[in-house]
């Protein structure tokens, strides 16, 4: 891989005498809606292949454990950029949204954005950390072609947060249970730019555009045991900053990087085992596979006697060939010859600023599942729900509008999660209001509509909006729970149907299924079903 | 109404004065009855204003008239590594269009003063290199602020002033250009690192320049060369497109002939930046209007002020005819009022080390920048570290990758806490000791250097003896404090003696302060000017 970076320099000096602009192809943005569905990814997989994984895994670490913890670098989503006002969306044009500051041209001086610690605050609040009423940046130097000022500003040795937790619920399918996982820190630094190798590899552009987007970096205490600990884990930092509305926490776009450390020990031993560091997962569930693969491969060095070929190093996770490589060794450790960040005052906070925040903070998916469990829905359905904070809104407000709990959260995890599935649509992008989404309810269980017809007017809501009162008048679709309006339509059908009447008088009485179904389609599906099988029945009985 | 330059009018006088007094001035005992009768510098700003104002000049004059001086001394001073002369001359039709057809009130404060800036200061659509040939060609696309803000108030920027490379050195020899000589003596430095903007109003090639001081490059020069010259307090100024070296000790300063024109200057160019966090937001007042004119001035006009002399600096490796110089500068201030005494300070030998391994350490991060990438020199390389090593190693100068490694490992794991550390202890220390000190005192004073210019390339292979020249200055830079120099008096050397420069220190943001003392001290020195023989030699 190096190879391939040096021998590109002589060419890109070309490139930015010319123009400065560098013409790169990129993949086209990938669309959120792909994004969204990410987050859902690790129990979207068959059941039974992750039940066989887990098996396996469990088997294969017979009498050792792993020991895992997660830096996450989440990019967040202010207008502008840390230290400059430039903007940043993903995906522009190479070298479009950069100024002299995130450039590091002679001079320039960086200015600290304040949403920046806004969303610093809310985060280390949501992960129950303590908030420093004063830090301050640090330099962390090293160079880099995508490094623009040959150093990183970043926190050191007093980040914003520190000491906190994070608390989750495993998945149903993953045997379930509750976790909590201790967070060492979060600070704030900023993004590096990126270097666009080209195809032939004989030469590398820089692109400048992400260099001074701001990050937080968020690093957890070696708390995690299992690929799907710290996949949850990931999932769970993901809920929280959308929850936040600090980051749009998507995978493919960087937004939300996970760098995992894995060591293993044998069971009882106190002392960690030699740790060695995973990037390059694009998804929760490849940091799952990946961290497994890599237990495996520790323990079985382990149980081979090659423990001492466990070095500390940096490996990449290949999704093709689902296993980890050496990116590079680490022959001690770097020196990023810290110091305090002499462009930048302090950060001082009040204990005000910080109140207002935890005020404006909406309720977070942990309080969120417990007072759904606490309504009396299953694991299952609580995870569903508060996974993504829009259905989790959605949810709340058919429930404020008077809707049965369990009966909404059947509505949203069945007919309308499959329309959004096969549509990819997220729930905030569909006509259907949560007080329809009740008044639908409410209509089935009075008996206005009947369920099936219940569904009809559901899908017809999501697509095209309305009231559920204006579309059962519309379509005439009131259900008929007159008896004798019934009785009127069951005798016009026995009527018709002097030769099936004749059978089931000789014994075929399987054929009340036709009667009924010729009363429903009678009644255009509005019959009420108990009632009409019901008076069916008698009608039957008292021909025979 | 005096011409802008009295050059020919002091130099006139001074020839009839006996070599003796050229160098030791008279202390006054009482204030001159006729103002006439004074050498004193008078400001030159003031005297554009009325002849534009007047009619009696116009702005395409005076430039023309700075532009010939210029062109006359440039080949043996080379102040400025770029001389933008016909942008100058563009701007000056410019204002006397808009004088013409929209009234004086259409054009700055600073309308036709032209501007010398020192080359570590980015100016749009000009070369700023920083005195390094790593940046050799570089365009800003920007103006720094202070610049911008002179612009904006009329200013003409004549030109980009050499410096030793990216401020660091105190003789302009380590500028990667060219080596700047002293207006007073062209075997002499012009002192540094803004050696340029000191000589070359030093040799009236400009009427004003701005310059930066990290550790005394602006005070040193400014004494070296006889002018005028303000540090003023961290961050009293913005630092935005000051291209920076020790980023906690850079300030943009400023020189001029007198201290009225130094005190103009900082008005304008002060104050609450958006672009620097550093920048403070303290009021900044009119220096200017502060200033009495001479012969309104009382006759104890420093009544009432506490002055101290720092003990520290008249001893052991200071010249004599710098200390002789700086005592009788004292009992001047005495006689106008003041109360002098001597007072010590204990941890003023510490600050020297303590600045080197901070300027150090803060210019090994500032400088990672330079590395060929964006913009400047690049050499073609194979890979990365050829590419870095190579751009660095060929673009930058002996001075500045010494201190880049100075600073590298003052920051490495393991040294980190018995260098950097320690040193911004000694910072503490220092900031503390100053700070009881001018609890007590109004101003402290001292030399600005402990010689006054010395040969060019004496010191050029001896760097320890170089740093040890700042030990006047670099305490300043550590505590932050404003720090004003006003040419004092001579010694020996030259054709016509070599100028001393008497430094006042003061608390943070009493720059007004240190102007009114400044003014009235420089105004009632008798029988001495500090015009160079060069501008008499034509």
């Amino acid at each position: 891989m190096a190879l391939t970076l040096l021998r590109g320099m002589r060419t890109p000096i070309l490139a930015r005498r010319n123009s400065g602009l560098f013409f790169t192809t990129l993949h086209p943005p990938l669309s959120r809606l792909t994004a969204r569905a990410e987050s859902a990814q690790a129990t979207a997989s068959p059941k039974s292949i992750q039940l066989a994984t887990k098996e396996a895994a469990e088997q294969k670490t017979q009498g050792f454990e792993a020991v895992i913890g997660i830096e996450t670098h989440v990019q967040l989503s202010t207008v502008t950029k840390a230290f400059c006002s430039c903007p940043y969306s993903y995906g522009s044009q190479p070298n479009s949204t950069v100024c002299p500051t995130c450039m590091g041209h002679p001079g320039t001086l960086p200015v600290l954005n304040s949403k920046v610690v806004e969303c610093a605050v809310k985060l280390g609040l949501a992960l129950n950390c303590k908030i420093a009423m004063s830090s301050k940046f640090d330099r962390k130097q090293y160079f880099y072609p995508d490094l623009p000022k040959g150093y990183q500003i970043s926190q050191f040795d007093i980040p914003i947060a520190k000491e906190g937790y994070l608390d989750l619920d495993l998945p149903v399918e993953f045997g379930g249970g509750h976790r909590r996982f201790g967070i060492t820190r979060v600070h704030m630094e900023e993004d590096a730019g990126k270097l666009l190798h080209s195809e032939s590899g004989s030469y590398s552009q820089v692109d400048l555009n992400r260099a001074g987007v701001p990050l937080l970096e968020i690093v957890s205490e070696p708390d995690m045991r299992t690929g799907i600990e710290a996949a949850e884990y990931g999932a769970e930092i993901q809920r929280l900053v959308r929850y936040l509305g600090v980051s749009n926490g998507n995978m493919q776009e960087g937004s939300l990087r996970c760098d995992v450390n894995v060591s293993v020990r044998p069971i009882g031993q106190s002392n960690f085992g030699t740790k060695v560091e995973i990037k390059n997962m694009n998804s929760f569930s490849a940091i799952n596979r990946a961290i497994d693969y890599e237990i495996s491969r520790q323990i079985l060095l382990h149980k081979e006697g090659q423990a001492d070929q466990i070095v500390q190093e940096t490996r990449l996770w290949d999704e093709s060939s689902q296993k980890t490589f050496t990116m590079r060794k680490k022959e001690g450790l770097a020196d990023y010859r810290y110091f305090p960040e002499p462009d930048l005052p302090e950060v001082v906070l009040t204990s005000d600023y910080i109140d207002e925040i935890h005020k404006s903070m909406p309720e977070l998916p942990e309080a969120k599942r417990r007072r759904y469990e606490n309504m009396g829905l299953s694991m299952q359905d609580v995870l569903f729900l508060a996974n993504d904070d829009n259905v989790a809104r959605f949810f709340d407000s058919t429930l404020e509008h008077g809707a049965d709990a369990k009966l909404a959260a059947n509505w949203i995890m069945g007919d309308i999660a499959a329309y959004l599935k096969n549509e990819k649509l997220s729930i905030d992008e569909i006509k259907l209001t949560p007080l329809e989404l009740s008044e639908l309810i409410a209509s089935i269980k009075n008996g206005t509509i009947s369920g099936k017809i219940g569904k009809e007017i559901l899908i017809e809501l999501i697509a095209k909006g309305g009231t559920v009162k204006s579309v059962i008048e519309e379509k005439d679709l009131v259900q008929i729970a007159d008896p004798a309006a019934i009785e009127a339509m069951v005798d016009q059908v026995l009527a018709d149907n002097p030769k099936q009447l004749e059978q089931y008088r000789s014994g075929k009485t399987k054929l009340q299924g036709f009667f009924a179904g010729q009363v429903m389609k009678a009644s255009k599906g509005k019959a009420n079903p108990v009632l009409l099988n019901k008076i069916l029945g008698e009608k039957l009985k008292a021909n025979s | 109404m005096p011409p802008p330059l009295q050059a020919q009018r002091l130099l006139l006088s001074q020839r009839r004065l006996p070599p003796s007094h050229r160098r030791r001035f008279t202390p006054v005992s009482s204030l001159p009855s006729a103002p006439a009768k004074t050498l004193a510098p008078s400001s030159s700003i003031l005297s554009i204003r009325e002849s534009l104002l007047s009619g009696e000049r116009t702005a395409a004059e005076i430039t023309a008239e700075y532009l010939s001086r210029l062109r006359r001394t440039e080949p043996s001073v080379r102040s400025f590594i770029h001389v933008a002369d016909a942008d100058a001359e563009r701007e000056a039709e410019e204002l006397d269009r808009r004088i013409a057809s929209e009234g004086q009130d259409a054009v700055g404060p600073l309308a036709g003063v032209l501007v010398g800036v020192k080359d570590n200061l980015c100016t749009a659509n000009m070369p700023s290199t920083g005195g390094s040939r790593i940046l050799d060609g570089y365009r800003p696309a920007y103006d720094a602020t202070a610049v911008r803000r002179l612009r904006e108030a009329g200013a003409i920027v004549v030109g980009k002033t050499n410096l030793d490379e990216f401020g660091m050195g105190s003789t302009t020899e380590g500028s990667g250009f060219q080596v700047t000589t002293n207006p007073w003596d062209d075997s002499r430095v012009p002192g540094g690192s803004s050696g340029g903007s000191a000589s070359s109003v030093s040799a009236r090639q400009c009427v004003v320049s701005l310059g930066s001081d990290t550790g005394g490059s602006v005070r040193q020069p400014a004494s070296f060369c006889g002018v005028v010259g303000l540090k003023p307090t961290y961050g009293r100024v913005s630092r935005f497109g000051l291209m920076a070296y020790a980023s906690s000790l850079d300030v943009v300063g400023c020189f001029g002939s007198s201290v009225v024109d130094t005190a103009t200057i900082l008005s304008v160019i002060a104050g609450h930046d958006k672009m620097d966090s550093t920048s403070s937001s303290h009021d900044v007042r009119d220096y200017k209007s502060e200033l009495v004119p001479l012969d309104l001035l009382e006759s104890k006009p420093l009544n009432g002020m506490r002055i101290g002399i720092i003990q520290e600096t008249l001893g052991e490796g200071v010249e004599t005819g710098v200390i002789s110089s700086i005592r009788t500068a004292a009992s001047h201030l005495e006689q106008l009022g003041s109360v002098v005494e001597e007072v010590s300070l204990p941890s003023f030998s510490l600050g020297l080390p303590a600045y080197y391994i901070l300027a150090s350490s803060e210019a090994s991060s500032n400088l990672s920048r330079y590395d060929g990438i964006r913009y400047g020199r690049q050499v073609s390389a194979d890979d990365f570290n050829e590419l870095y090593g190579g751009s660095r190693a060929n673009g930058l100068g002996h001075e500045v990758k010494m201190r880049i490694l100075m600073g590298t490992y003052a920051l490495s794991a393991g040294y980190y806490d018995a260098y950097y550390k320690r040193a911004q202890q000694v910072r503490t220390l220092v900031k503390k000791s100053f700070q009881e000190a001018l609890e007590r005192y109004d101003i402290l004073i001292s030399p600005a250097a402990p010689s006054a210019a010395y040969k060019i390339g004496e010191k050029i292979n001896d760097p320890l003896a170089m740093y040890a020249g700042d030990i006047m200055t670099v305490n300043v830079n550590l505590a932050g404090l404003p720090a004003l120099v006003v040419p004092c008096g001579f010694v020996d050397g030259g054709s016509a003696g070599l100028p001393v420069g008497l430094q006042m220190i003061g608390s943070p943001f009493s720059e007004g302060n240190l102007l009114r003392a400044g003014h009235i001290f420089e105004q009632t020195l008798q029988n001495i000017s500090f015009v160079p023989p060069l501008l008499a030699e034509s």
